[in-house]
């Protein structure tokens, strides 16, 4: 398989604190990635330095072969990496359904300029079809419909979770990029929304990395995992050898777990 | 149409409504955005200029001309300050417009060949031509601004269902969410700013024929105030409601100023006050409540 | 220089306010004015009842007092209070209309007729330098503004309330956390920093005749300079004052026709380029 994302050599500090210790990582197409690690170990900065938030000090990182290190967030996204939050970030005042809508319209607006004041019933880039059907499609797909009318301020935490991936996927990604998928949902949810999540992603056909905690999700969901510790990668393998891993045992999962 | 049974003073009125409420509606379209300028007299002023140096200097005087010139000169002036304001929000975003009106003012009332601060008279407007006699000349402004203000009304309308449209309000709400969903906040305020400031413009020129007379206190800060009061008494709920609210305005304006020209500005400042406290949508958001009440 | 001394003190308050309660103030042009007016009418009213004319200072002074204690707690209790939630444009905008009534006000109380009280500063005469007359009065312009500033900083910094203060402006959440009275606060530097208007504003009556419109041309002066040093900072507010004036005096002199078009552009400078102004604690852009 090709590598479509290619992180080399990435090194970034604050001050005294080293957020990243040449970090390298070759991310191939079309497979599902675990970052595991504790509480900064440097698994968001690493997400940061790919979505252009955050200049790494020294390396470099490749999509797609093209050098987007000292891009900004913006020209990143267009490119077709994006993410989604820890935080869910919505439009807190707009329903979801007007959410889902913004989001498209961004899409109209970043195939040009014309897309600004493009009529309701133009087809959308990426999905061929008008804005008013792929904003239901894409809730369909995430289990949002019953949800479209609802001030996105008063979700439940899970179902904001999913609006804020659902946003994301609206520009079609080519590489997905989940920061605590399951945080803040209950244990019960956490399997059903990591599958729903997986399932629609994958049928659009991204690449995917997500951000977890939770080791269950990541042995059931990751087909590789990248263990963070101190700013370095400390294990990448599957998920199986990976949790087995002595030093991963050690910094991230924690001795207690079976 | 209309013009024909309304009285002299009425039309004045309408039409004067109908130059504010453009300034309105554009205020309005930044309001959405979450943005407040406390300088859009700056165009307003700018458009009146423009109309009226268009008489004074070329000898031109068409009302639709007029207009255009001021939607131009407006809209060139929005264009290249906009690389400046846009990047700005909040309190920094008013201070500076005010500061760059204020800029204007200080121009036009040392400037001599353009009146100082008594400012000139306007060339009463034509019609394709048509110089229209005295009793009909505000008649014909009447109906041009009527026609050219539905058309802009409408145009905004649409506007307001386009992705720019939308994207305003998400600025206002979550401005970094926007940015990393692909799009530059910057730009797309500065494009809205250009539209705002090319309605002003219109604004302006309609006023500038209406009243005969342009001078530089269009541009003062106080007549910027009396936008964002025309604005923030409207609300934003429709397209509809900056005009609705400037007539308003201009209505209780004269009432109040004619029965006691000292409560005046204490009456504007206590509805102000009641508005932003109680009433945070503008008076139209009442009236859309009672109707879907009914 | 005494240009600058008198704006100096007309947009300390305007600053302080602005630094403590991070609001930007409006009713501060009002409070100006009713400075001047009560200055103006009160002072008058001494003169011409025969009093001491070399009392009609403390006059002037108590004037300004007496009208700020007056209005200022009255506004900041009565409407302010219940607003400090909301945004901070929102809260301009309400300044805003309490200085459009309170115009009104001051027409009402007052009247439209301008108020002259020149003998405050007539009596003073006048002092040579270098051969040229300037007015004695001035002098206590410049005082005031030194009393004024250095008096603010010294309570600012060497004194327990100062300091407590200092904290409220870093953090009023933590502030009020830590048992401090925040509100207590907000009313003291509300009214303090509107007592400064008027005192600028009442010992300026005696050099203009005082009209209707003196709050309006104040108030947007006032924001320039306080821009241009910095919203909230002291030491910005005397280098704004500074500059306005040495860039007024040299507009007035070499290009009389941008006089007033040049501090504009200096605070749109000022805007455009250092945002937070020389010194500020503010936060100015978002992207």
């Amino acid at each position: 398989m090709s590598v479509i994302l290619n992180a080399r050599g990435l090194n970034k500090a604050f001050g005294a604190v080293t957020a990243a210790k040449d970090v390298s990582a070759a991310i191939e197409q079309d497979s599902v990635v675990g970052l595991i690690g504790t509480n900064g170990a440097g698994k968001t900065t690493f997400i940061n330095m790919i979505t252009g938030f955050l200049k790494p000090d020294t390396g470099a990182i490749e999509y797609e072969g093209r050098d987007i290190t000292r891009l900004p967030p913006r020209a990143i996204t267009r490119l077709g990496i994006c993410r989604s939050f820890q935080i869910p970030q919505l439009y807190s005042s707009l329903s979801v359904l007007d959410n889902m809508h913004i989001g498209i319209g961004i899409v109209l607006r970043n195939a040009g300029l014309g897309g600004y004041f493009a009529r309701d019933g133009a087809p959308v880039p990426g999905f061929g079809k008008p804005a008013e059907e792929v904003a239901e499609h894409l809730l369909a797909r995430f289990g949002l419909t019953d949800y479209r009318d609802r001030n996105a301020q008063v979700l439940p935490g899970g179902v904001r979770k999913l609006l804020d991936i659902a946003l994301t996927m609206v520009a079609k990604p080519r590489v997905l990029l989940l920061d605590e998928p399951t945080s803040g949902v209950s244990s019960q949810e956490k399997f059903g929304i990591m599958q729903m999540v997986l399932d629609a992603v994958r049928a659009e056909g991204a690449t995917v990395l997500f951000v977890e905690h939770d080791m269950e999700v990541v042995s059931r969901f990751a087909q590789r995992v990248l263990a963070f510790y101190d700013g370095r990668i400390i294990a990448d393998a599957p998920p199986a050898v990976a949790l087995q891993d002595p030093e991963v045992k050690r910094h991230v999962v924690g001795r207690a777990r079976a | 149409m209309g013009g024909l049974w309304l009285p002299q003073w009425a039309m004045f009125m309408v039409t004067i409504a109908i130059a504010r409420g453009l300034v309105a509606l554009g205020l309005m379209l930044l309001l959405r955005a979450g943005l407040v300028s406390f300088g859009q007299a700056l165009y307003y002023c700018l458009g009146a200029y423009a109309a009226g140096a268009l008489g004074r200097f070329f000898g031109i005087s068409d009302i639709f001309a007029q207009m255009l010139a001021g939607a131009a000169a407006a809209g060139v002036a929005a264009f290249i300050l906009g690389f400046l304001l846009a990047k700005y929000r909040g309190i920094f975003f008013g201070l500076l417009s005010l500061a760059l009106s204020m800029i204007l003012y200080g121009l036009l009332v040392k400037n001599e060949a353009l009146g100082s601060t008594d400012g000139f008279n306007i060339l009463p407007s034509t019609l394709f031509g048509i110089r229209p006699g005295p009793d009909s000349v505000r008649y014909a402004v009447f109906a041009s601004a009527a026609l050219v203000a539905l058309l802009l009304a409408l145009a905004v309308h649409r506007y307001l269902r386009t992705p720019l449209g939308r994207l305003a309000p998400a600025i206002k709400d979550n401005e970094i969410r926007v940015e990393y969903m692909g799009a530059s906040a910057r730009h797309a305020v500065h494009v809205m700013y250009v539209i705002a400031a090319v309605l002003a413009g219109v604004g302006g020129a309609l006023a500038a024929t209406t009243v005969g007379h342009i001078d530089p206190d269009m541009a003062f800060w106080t007549t910027s105030g009396e936008f964002i009061f025309i604005t923030i008494l409207a609300g934003t709920g429709s397209v509809v409601a900056p005009f609705a609210g400037a007539l308003l305005y201009g209505v209780i304006h004269t009432t109040a100023y004619d029965l006691s020209p000292n409560t005046w500005q204490l009456s504007l400042g206590a509805a102000l006050l009641l508005i932003i406290v109680f009433l945070p949508e503008g008076l139209w958001s009442l009236f859309r409540r009672r109707v879907s009440h009914s | 220089m005494i240009y600058s001394a008198w704006l100096f003190t007309a947009a300390l308050g305007l600053t302080l306010i602005y630094g403590v309660m991070k609001i930007v103030n409006v009713t501060h042009g009002s409070f100006y004015a009713l400075g001047a007016y009560a200055g103006a009418s009160i002072t008058g009213a001494w003169l011409a009842r025969g009093y001491p004319p070399m009392l009609s200072y403390a006059v002037l002074l108590g004037s300004a007092l007496l009208v700020t204690l007056l209005v200022a707690p009255l506004i900041e209790r009565a409407i302010l209070r219940f607003m400090y939630a909301k945004d901070e444009v929102v809260i301009l905008l309400i300044t805003y209309a309490l200085f459009l009534i309170l115009e009104d006000v001051i027409k009402l109380v007052w009247g439209v007729n301008p108020y002259f009280v020149a003998e405050p500063y007539a009596l003073l005469g006048s002092f040579s330098v270098a051969g040229l007359a300037y007015p004695t009065y001035n002098l206590i312009l410049v005082a005031l503004a030194l009393v004024a500033g250095l008096g603010l900083t010294w309570i600012l910094h060497s004194t327990r309330v100062g300091k407590l203060l200092l904290a409220v402006i870093d953090d009023p959440e933590i502030s009020r956390a830590m048992g401090i009275n925040v509100d207590r606060y907000y009313l003291v530097t509300f009214t303090f920093g509107s007592l400064l208007a008027a005192l600028a504003g009442s010992f300026t009556a005696p050099t203009v005749s005082v009209v209707p419109g003196l709050g309006v041309e104040i108030i947007v002066l006032s924001f320039a300079v306080v821009v241009i040093g910095g919203l909230g900072s002291l030491p910005g507010a005397a280098l704004g004052a500074v500059i306005v004036g040495v860039v007024r005096s040299l507009s007035v002199h070499y290009m009389p026709q941008v006089e007033l078009f040049v501090i504009y552009f200096v605070m749109a400078m000022v805007l455009a380029f250092r945002p937070r102004g020389l010194f500020s604690l503010a936060e100015p852009r978002k992207i």
